[in-house]
């Protein structure tokens, strides 16, 4: 066999970013299009600003948004929809409301004029409000079921307190009481075009895709009340919180530290640290609890982004046996972050993972359009990518363990455990002080 | 009605060729936008596991990113990574595949790393342990952990199926995985990954020349060693209904799933492709005829999906396979009502044939579905790799579009009227966590 040698990268070409036609239409909604014409498909994302709208009647609303208007039954909807190729869905976070979907670019028009009608003239009939309603009840149920969410709803109560974002999901019974009139009445009042962003990406002339857009949804109308939600609470430390959940095989292990905003001047050195910590598969955390011990399938972390406040967290599931050894490496590797600074080779690693990411991500009309949408919510456009590049490649070690330093301590961390807690606790309780959720 | 839209396709380019040493290639350039995807697929899955050694082919997919010739542990993932790219696998019935997408200047350096897995990985009693324990973790993550896990995909085979080949569960017992051995996993690769039992496949931005030259450059020393025989894992179908249930302890409310028999995807596709688009005509969106009727009107079921293949992979599957129609149901909902109306809505469908529209408008969605997956490079690079491997016909992916667009209703018809009770298997979850 011959000996081989790694072949050398080839350095990326500039970055090369798509033209962003943008317009504010005289209702208050902004329209950015972009073309990439490489599939004959348009990709839609509609982001309503929906801060502080009740929680379960808005909840019930993304659910329902689609099952009529005065002049089409849910079935018509979604016919007309599915034969230009496409389809629309709601979803809701803390912030806003997100209509996604996508469509045979000739059949652009024909989307625009149903989202259209859905915007300005959705009735929810009793009947199939009453069939969507039961549906989340459902879905709800069974979210209750699953680790993942369990634990993320004590990570939330955990992190934000009395914060609005505390709570994300309504209890069953929450969404039973929500009346047609109700979601109704809060569509009249939230779902405006002022200060709404209508991202369309593909295989579409944008400044033409724009023309349509301001002719179809000009009819939509109206401004919401201030939504604006109050700047996160610090996040305070204490004991590890317990969740029991009885017979549990795994342990899911959460830990959360405050985060910044992606405009924050140590944002990319914070993002650096962070993949080198737990944020991508060559991480210190994956390499560690995964590829050394097996105590996991995987553990990841991340910065999540709300407008009101950004965190960061990491995530792991793991043997519900090694618990203990789990938060222990855990802790140590975070200590590691945030006490030393990372090697040469590690930082230009994470470095271009970063940046070759970025590009992979913009590669697709689909991560396009998701990015210019996402980035649209925090009041940026496609420029910070290239921003955001540059800071990327300037960063230095010492920055990066500065940031470590500043952001990753885990004296500063909280960490929330669901599993069978008489399995775990003695495990965790040697390690920190322990409190078992009452909730 | 809408006049019916045009469907659109791709016209991806294909280069096809093999290197001296048995590799197939497949090549789809494509300079839109500054990145590739590399896949390399082995002619090896589930089905074709020893018995005793149920998860096996997962268990060494894992082993294929621990070190090769010239890497060491960990080193796979880093170079990908450092190369500022993803990279996975995934174990299928049929095959197995492993790939990276990153920026165009690292595609030689992706070629480098999966020529030298290819030759041989780095099989160690300490690596197989370590992974051994992380695929048990992926086992409680995805089934034991989670309600529903493995519904249907590991709990309707057995049902359906007979032979060992068809019926067991991919992912493994604990037994069986922790009793594997180094020479288990040195047999399995002789056996499987040999490059005459494999396709790579590139796709996105390149100079087909150069890449050519890398290729060879990387492959073209793999020792060459022919395919192992392809066995046929036919099973004689279903002459009367199958009808089983489990507990999932931790599911809080009950789910069905039925499969059918249907033609074989690869000798008899101009038969088996009706069945692809019958299942969106049934399923997809509120306006299908299932979900219409178990969802909207009778409520019977809150949520309903269909497709082909018990992975997801309907154009990436060999015979035997299935359609199959899964339903989670509210509380206290009655799997036997829901299985009998959707015979009748099948009866309905035979008796009366499609309604006006009905056809066009699904296949223009399943069309922008299609197309929505060849605009990221690895959905390309993938599902090109399998098609040359199983059909030596990458273009297919080209085609697809077009082809769902001229299946006509009397095949669709006709494809339901074979999906009749008494060829049936079913699977039915009895929630253990009901209030």
């Amino acid at each position: 066999m011959s000996v081989k040698t790694l072949p050398d990268l080839v350095p990326d070409a500039d970055l090369h970013l798509p033209h962003e036609a943008e317009r504010r239409l005289s209702n208050g909604l902004t329209v950015i299009a972009i073309r990439r014409s490489a599939v004959p498909l348009v990709e839609l994302r509609l982001r309503i600003p929906f801060g502080r709208a009740p929680l379960a009647p808005a909840t019930l609303l993304s659910q329902a948004l689609f099952t009529g208007t005065s002049a089409l039954s849910s079935i018509d909807l979604a016919a007309e929809l599915q034969a230009v190729g496409g389809s629309l869905a709601a979803g809701l976070d803390p912030d806003r409301l997100l209509i996604s979907g996508n469509a045979l670019a000739d059949g652009l028009d024909r989307t625009l004029e149903l989202l259209a009608g859905v915007l300005t003239d959705a009735t929810y009939p009793a009947e199939e409000v009453a069939t969507e309603r039961e549906r989340l009840v459902d879905s709800i149920q069974v979210a209750l079921s699953q680790p993942a969410h369990l634990v993320r709803v004590a990570l939330l109560k955990r992190i934000y307190d009395t914060h609005p974002y505390a709570v994300q999901t309504p209890t069953p019974d929450e969404i039973r009481s929500v009346e047609p009139a109700g979601l109704r009445e809060l569509h009249a009042e939230r779902v405006r075009p002022a200060g709404a962003t209508l991202v369309l990406v593909g295989d579409i002339d944008p400044d033409q895709a724009i023309d349509v857009a301001e002719k179809v949804l000009g009819g939509w109308t109206g401004s919401a009340p201030d939504g604006v939600i109050p700047a996160t609470p610090e996040i305070r430390t204490g004991p590890l919180l317990l969740v029991d959940r009885p017979g549990s095989v795994q342990s899911s292990l959460r830990l959360a530290l405050p985060g910044i905003t992606r405009t924050d001047p140590d944002y990319a050195a914070f993002t650096v640290a962070n993949l080198i910590f737990g944020g991508y598969f060559s991480s210190r955390w994956v390499e560690n609890i995964r590829e050394d011990k097996g105590y996991t399938y995987g553990s990841h972390s991340v910065v999540e982004h709300f407008v009101a406040g950004s965190t960061w967290q990491g995530a792991a599931e793991v043997a519900t046996e090694v618990t203990g050894p789990s938060l222990l490496e855990t802790l140590y590797e975070l200590g590691r972050i945030a006490s030393l600074p990372p090697g040469e080779e590690e930082l230009e690693q994470a470095r271009r993972y970063a940046l070759g990411t970025l590009r992979l991500g913009m590669s697709t009309q689909s991560g396009l359009a998701g990015l210019a949408s996402v980035y649209a919510g925090f009041g940026l456009r496609l420029e910070h990518l290239r921003e955001h590049s540059e800071a990327i490649a300037a960063v230095t070690r010492e920055e990066v363990f500065a940031a470590g330093a500043r952001y990753l301590a885990p004296s500063r961390a909280v960490t929330v455990v669901l599993g069978d807690a008489d399995k775990i606790e003695s495990q965790l309780s040697v390690l920190t002080a322990v409190e078992r959720s009452t909730e | 009605m809408a006049p019916r839209i045009k469907i659109p396709a791709t016209k991806y380019p294909v280069e096809r060729f093999t290197l001296g040493n048995g590799l197939r290639v497949v090549l789809s350039p494509d300079r839109s936008a500054p990145v590739v995807g590399v896949a390399v697929v082995y002619d090896v899955g589930i089905r074709s596991e020893p018995e005793g050694r149920t998860g096996f082919a997962h268990l060494f997919e894992h082993l294929m990113f621990q070190g090769s010739a010239n890497l060491e542990k960990l080193a796979h993932f880093r170079h990908v990574q450092g190369a500022g790219g993803t990279f996975n696998g995934s174990t299928h019935l049929d095959y197995t595949d492993y790939y990276e997408e990153l920026p165009s200047g690292g595609l030689e350096r992706a070629l480098f790393l999966e020529a030298d897995r290819m030759r041989g990985p780095r099989l160690t009693e300490e690596n197989l342990r370590n992974q051994v324990d992380v695929v048990k973790e992926e086992i409680r993550v995805n089934v034991l952990n989670r309600p529903y896990g493995g519904f249907p995909w590991l709990k309707l085979p057995p049902v359906m199926f007979d032979t060992f080949a068809n019926a067991h569960d991919g992912y493994g017992s604990f037994e069986d995985l922790e009793s594997a051995t180094v020479e288990d996993a040195q047999g399995f690769f002789d056996r499987y990954y040999a490059c005459g039992n494999a396709v790579l496949s590139v796709a996105g931005d390149f100079d087909v020349a150069e890449a050519t030259a890398m290729i060879e450059r990387h492959f073209g020393d793999v020792p060459a060693r022919p395919a192992p025989e392809l066995p046929d894992f036919a099973e004689a179908g279903l002459t009367e209904e199958k009808r089983e249930t489990y507990l999932d302890r931790i599911a809080p409310l009950p789910a069905v799933a039925a499969g059918w028999g249907v033609p074989d995807p690869i000798s008899d596709f101009d038969a088996y492709l009706p069945y692809a688009v019958l299942a969106e005509v049934l399923t997809d969106g509120d306006a299908s005829r299932l979900v219409e009727r178990l969802v909207q009107r009778d409520r019977s079921a809150t949520n309903l999906g269909g497709y082909l293949g018990f992975m997801g992979d309907e154009y990436q599957v060999r015979n035997p396979t299935a359609l199959l129609l899964q339903a989670h149901l509210p509380p206290g909902g009655d799997a036997g009502k829901v299985l009998q109306t959707i015979d009748e809505e099948l009866d309905r469908l035979v008796t009366d044939g499609l309604k006006a529209g009905e056809l066009d408008r699904t296949q223009a969605r399943m069309a922008t579905r299609l197309l929505q997956g060849t605009d990221d490079v690895l959905g390309r690079a993938q599902p090109m790799a399998v098609l040359e491997l199983q059909r030596g016909r990458p273009e297919l992916l080209n085609e697809l579009p077009k082809l769902v667009s001229e299946v006509t209703a009397e095949k669709i018809v006709a494809a339901a009227s074979t999906l009749r009770p008494e060829c049936r298997a079913s699977i039915e979850v009895i929630p253990g966590a009901a209030q």
